[in-house]
């Protein structure tokens, strides 16, 4: 195999304000033609940083410290700025995470392209609507003269890519190029991804901090922990035998059905800050196999099979053994339900002109009907922007809800004035999906947990309570002295749970509570709330777009599209026997660790999902629907019950 | 009885207020860990530190100008003794400090450091006998020549041969004093601030003020280092008191606009509907409104029911800081607009925000929401507001008092000095002293609050906070 890209003992340093961060410290790898290689690690290990000294893009304060970046066989390091930006050009190309910053807003998309093909007039269009063609947009003449901000995320992404391709490049760095985007659309640029590389004998730089989508992709992974390569296996070796402590401990956190009985491993602390200077191994102190010699002496490179080596004195530790739950799971009850929506809609007015005239309806929420039982998960997936968080809202009362019916207990609660409400407050509460952004960043952490209870609890707040629920999420009682500002993400959303408990909640509304979150944070936050369900009999409504959590949490499913509920019934019928073309597009689409290579899958849903204040007729899903039919564009379809449990929207079952 | 009677102008009590408001809130920021380390940045910045050194210095002129008191009368034979007599005119502590630069007025104009006045008049000089002195002292001549002045350089005599001289002697021991005043300060500053570019910042701007104005101090006291105005009074003391007028508008302007803007934008942000169309109405409609003409409107009416009630005052300067106030209070309501506009907008933003819904899924009560949750987070607005407003309002000022619709023309402001400089720079050869020095004060002044702005928003903006 020819080498394309060699990285040999790669260093940067940048100047902070906290001293000399060391991002990148001695990573050496290489890439091959055609081949993908994948850099995966928690967030603030270094993975970008490396991909941008690839490219000598550092920011202000960085430097290159140290190392060698031969590319096609030329050493970068050496290069001159001109010739850097030859290569940038045509050599190696970037894209980054987020789509919708990475466009400049007050340009055509055109103009964009023109401007990276260094071309004019009608060759740049000509070659523009090439380069789009290539990337699966459709009508490509059109939307050359269009804005970014009239594309969809995934569209935007197509366009980073195209721009990308313009110089043809050899070497693509790919920075979590998908994390934006929902599963459906995330399946489509992956797909995208993998045949340009067929194509075009293309090398793939990809950055990852999701395991399934570097199982689907990659042909060689790198495990990245404190600026250091830790782990290099080809994917086959990497996904059946691990070695590296940290890889088996990133593996043992992910949640799926089979460790529905049991607890996800966490890992303990975070990512060590990059300012610190190591002795022994970066990750002794978070390791359960570490010894003495861990703490003193950096662990050497050790061979661990064909292509696979690991960085640690005890590669040969055995498997991490999985804790299992003592209580087993409560058998479903058949109580009436605590919460239930019936055709609850929420339709927000769009209006225009001076006068404020109403001239349509977002539909974000179109007649949803639900019911969740006392000690239950339900949970909601659906794509971005399907309306779930809307929903939220409606059931809350923080939106109120155009028609339809949200009893709690059997309580009408859409017809109850604000201080009605005030005793069904306490009763139901919500965790939202930043954690950055749902803690007043101005009161300290024993002030936040206090204002519900003083608010809705007649005995008040007092210091003793506060500290025992901060004990309850696994947080020190001293802690409620401190601004939110000194907690990491995940201590963030343990109190925004010990908030939302405080008031003494039977139902509890949780909007993405992880996805904002490392895998391993994001273990420790299921674990936490599944253990709280059980001590305290908690309903979780659960609104994710994570199918893997879905299985793991969840005893129920609602399918959401477009306002709509497609499809629900418990988890395992919803996920392993999905029936709503939908459902099953969405659960295709999910990139799973699990050897997929025989079992040919369904194709990604093609398009994106329409906007709902021009929902199509009929069935919403027609557009996209692989199965569509002629009376699916003229009616909705009514529900069909399939099991006693299962209920699904679509003609096929009528 | 007392030597004097003390005199509370509004003008007064509100600065002070203003100062002892600075204070809590400078004891109560002690507490948030957010507000000291915004100030920290701020105490780190030279720039900053450097401004707010020289914006110091002139509060501190500024402070001492706003104690007034009434100065007892010198018994005069024939009153009784019981009944003690206070003049009319109102007298700060400035006043009494610069005593001899109030005081001391010539005729008319003279140049900075005179020791004659700026134009030739006809004067009678005596002639020394050329008989040996028999018939002295009772020949006169008239001449024309430039009038010796009373007091610029009266020490000297009638020789003025050696005025020079004796300016560069006095220039230099006031550099020694003012060297020796700045070591002091040094070893006080080395035990108050921590080591860093800040302090460093602060000690050279301070020997940089030090060697001009210790000089300068030192020349006063003998000469009218910026020379005489028109009526003959001294340049340097005019500008030292236009530092109050200046300071006073741009800091009690804000004041006064502060509450409407703070509460009608957060109102209008936070609570939507129709408070909100009627807010936005109501400054889309004042800002569509020349502010020029409103304010002229607004002054003249205001002087029309000042005139008409001469008896509300007891003493002229009881009125000119009537007419102060007043033209704080129309520029305040010209100028909230801006601010309560961005602050809408931020509580527009901060409304969606999660923990916002969190505490109205507690059923929170509304106006709890925005004094906890709103109010706190835009507080950063607010306050780079504040400092901005500042300059503006400065320059704000001597534009309308040179078009006449500004302070009373008994208030000495940069305004009215440079609104009395349009016929000086008629004048053939050109009187420039008054305008330069109410120009170097005034940008001095205006340059410091930009600088110090700056410095502050990039301290307590929470988007350039991010970056380190
Ligand atoms: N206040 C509002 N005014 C108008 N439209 C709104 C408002 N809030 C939400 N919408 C629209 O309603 C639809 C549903 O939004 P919602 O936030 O409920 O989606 P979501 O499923 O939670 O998406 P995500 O996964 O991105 O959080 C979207 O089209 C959104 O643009
Ligand atoms: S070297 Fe030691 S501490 Fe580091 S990963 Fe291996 S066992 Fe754990
Ligand atoms: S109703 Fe028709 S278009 Fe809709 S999901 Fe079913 S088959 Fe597809
Ligand atoms: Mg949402």
């Amino acid at each position: 195999m020819s080498e394309m890209l060699a990285v040999t003992d790669l260093a940067v340093t940048i100047q902070t304000p906290r001293g000399l961060a060391r991002p990148v410290d001695g990573v050496s790898f290489s890439i091959a033609a055609g081949e993908v290689f994948a850099l995966l690690g928690e967030s603030g290990c270094g993975k970008s940083m490396t991909a941008l000294s690839l490219l000598r893009l550092l920011p202000e304060a960085g430097s290159i410290a140290g190392g060698s970046v031969r590319f096609a066989g030329r050493e970068l390091l050496a290069m001159s700025e001109q010739e850097m930006r030859e290569v940038r050009g045509g050599g190696m190309a970037m894209i980054f995470q987020e789509p919708a910053t990475s466009l400049n807003p007050v340009m055509t998309v055109g103009a964009q392209i023109a401007e990276v093909l260094g071309v004019k007039g009608e060759a740049a269009r000509l070659l523009g609507v090439e380069l789009l063609d290539s990337v699966g947009i459709p009508d490509a003449g059109r939307r050359l003269d269009e804005y970014p901000f009239q594309l969809s995320g995934g569209m935007k992404q197509r366009v980073m890519i195209a721009m990308a391709l313009a110089g043809e490049p050899k070497l693509l760095i790919a920075d979590e190029p998908t994390t934006a985007l929902d599963v459906t659309i995330q399946a489509q640029v992956l797909d995208l991804l993998d045949d340009l590389r067929k194509s075009r004998g293309m090398a793939l730089l990809l950055i990852s901090h999701d395991l399934g989508v570097v199982a689907e992709m990659a042909d060689r992974i790198g495990v990245m922990y404190a600026g250091q390569l830790v782990e290099v296996a080809p994917r086959d070796a990497f996904f059946s035998s691990a070695r590296h402590p940290y890889s088996k401990k990133l593996f043992a956190a992910l949640p799926d059905m089979s460790r529905r009985t049991s607890l996800l491993e966490t890992i303990a602390g975070s990512v060590p800050a990059p300012t610190n200077i190591f002795k022994g191994c970066r990750f002794a102190d978070r390791c359960g196999f570490a010894k003495s010699v861990c703490g003193s002496q950096a662990p050497p490179w050790v061979v661990a099979g064909e292509g696979h080596s690991v960085r640690c004195h005890f590669p040969d530790a055995e498997n991490i053994a999985v804790q299992q739950l003592e209580e087993i799971r409560q058998p479903v009850s058949s109580h009436a339900p605590l919460l239930e929506t019936r055709e609850l809609k929420l339709h927000f007015p769009i209006r225009k002109g001076i006068f404020k005239r109403t001239v349509g309806h977002v539909r974000a929420v179109d007649g949803v009907t639900l019911a969740l039982a006392q000690g239950r998960t339900l949970a909601l997936v659906g794509e971005s922007g399907c309306g779930k968080t809307t929903v939220a809202k409606a059931i809350l009362q923080l939106l109120r809800s155009s028609s339809g019916s949200v009893m709690l207990s059997g309580q009408e609660l859409t017809t109850l004035s604000n201080s009605g409400l005030k005793p069904w407050r306490g009763a139901m509460q919500m965790i939202f999906q930043d954690p950055y952004a749902s803690l007043n960043p101005r009161l300290r952490v024993g002030e936040i947990i206090a204002e519900g209870m003083r608010t809705l609890l007649p005995g008040g707040a007092d210091k003793q309570k506060i500290a025992t629920l901060l004990a309850s999420v696994g947080l020190d009682a001293d802690m409620a002295g401190r601004y939110p500002h000194e907690f990491s993400g995940g201590q963030r959303q343990r109190i925004a749970i010990a908030r939302a408990l405080a008031v003494e909640p039977r139902l509890l509304i949780c909007d993405e509570p992880t996805s904002a979150l490392d895998v391993s944070v994001q273990a420790q936050i299921l674990n936490l709330l599944r253990d709280l369900q059980q001590r305290l009999g908690l309903a979780y409504l659960f609104i994710t777009h994570n199918i893997a959590v879905v299985d793991f949490l969840a005893h129920e499913v609602a399918v959401m599209y477009l306002g709509r509920i497609v499809e629900q019934g418990t988890v395992d019928e919803v996920l392993r026997n999905p029936q709503h073309p939908y459902t099953l597009a969405l659960v295709a689409a999910v990139p799973s660790i699990v050897a997929t290579e025989g079992k040919d899958k369904a194709p990604p849903l093609s398009g994106d999902m329409p906007s709902s204040s021009h929902p199509p007729t009929g069935c919403h899903f027609h557009p996209r629907c692989p199965r569509a039919m002629d009376v699916c564009r003229r009616e909705y379809p009514k529900a069909s019950q399939l099991s006693a449990t299962r209920r699904v929207h679509c003609q096929l079952f009528l | 009885m007392m030597p004097f009677i003390p005199v509370l102008l509004w003008s007064d009590i509100l600065l002070w207020l203003l100062v002892a408001v600075c204070i809590a809130g400078a004891v109560m920021a002690r507490r948030s860990e957010h507000i000291l380390t915004s100030w920290r940045r701020i105490a780190g910045s030279a720039n900053g530190m450097a401004a707010l050194t020289v914006l110091a210095a002139f509060f501190l002129i500024g402070l001492l100008d706003s104690v007034h008191y009434r100065p007892r009368l010198a018994q005069q034979t024939g009153v009784s003794i019981s009944a003690a007599n206070y003049g009319v005119e109102v007298l700060s502590l400035l006043d009494a400090l610069a005593a001899p630069l109030k005081n001391n007025s010539e005729k008319t104009y003279s140049a900075p450091l005179a020791t004659r006045l700026f134009s030739k008049e006809t004067i009678e000089e005596a002639v020394v006998g050329t008989d040996g002195g028999t018939a002295a002292g009772t020949d006169a001549r008239i001449v024309r020549d430039y009038p010796r002045l009373i007091y610029g350089g009266a020490h000297l005599g009638a020789d003025t041969a050696g005025a020079g001289q004796d300016m560069l002697v006095t220039g230099l021991i006031g550099a020694a004093l003012g060297l020796a005043v700045w070591l002091v300060m040094a070893w006080l500053l080395r035990a108050m601030l921590p080591d860093g570019r800040g302090r460093k910042s602060v000690l050279a701007t301070l020997a940089v003020l030090l060697l001009i104005f210790a000089p300068l101090l030192a020349l006063s006291t003998h000469y009218h280092v910026f020379g005489t105005d028109k009526v003959g009074q001294d340049v340097f003391y005019l500008t030292l008191k236009s530092i109050r007028t200046g300071l006073l508008i741009g800091t009690l302007t804000t004041l006064i606009m502060l509450p409407a803007a703070v509460l009608l934008g957060i109102l209008a942000g936070y609570a939507g509907g129709w408070i909100d169309d009627v807010v936005q109405y109501l400054y889309t409609t004042l800002n569509s409104i020349p502010g020029v003409l409103l304010i002229a409107a607004a002054v003249l009416m205001m002087q029309v029911v000042i005139d008409t009630h001469p008896q509300w005052f007891a003493t002229a300067a009881e009125r000119a800081d009537a007419r102060l106030l007043a033209l704080c209070a129309i520029l305040g309501m010209t100028s909230w607009t801006g601010l309560a506009r961005l602050l809408r907008g931020e509580a527009l933003k901060l409304r969606e925000l999660e923990y916002v819904q969190a505490a109205l899924a507690f059923g929170v009560p509304r106006l709890a929401i925005m004094l906890r949750h709103i109010l706190p987070n835009v507080m950063h607005i607010v306050l780079i507001a504040v400092v901005m407003d500042f300059s503006g309002l400065v320059l704000a000022e001597a534009v309308l008092s040179y078009v006449g619709i500004g302070v009373d023309p008994s208030t000495i402001s940069f305004g009215t000095m440079i609104n009395a400089a349009r016929l000086e720079l008629a004048r053939e050869p050109v009187v420039w002293w008054s305008l330069t020095a109410a120009f170097a004060f005034m940008f001095a002044l205006v340059l410091a609050a930009n600088l110090f702005a700056d410095v502050v928003r990039d301290a307590f903006d929470p988007r350039t906070r991010m970056s380190p």
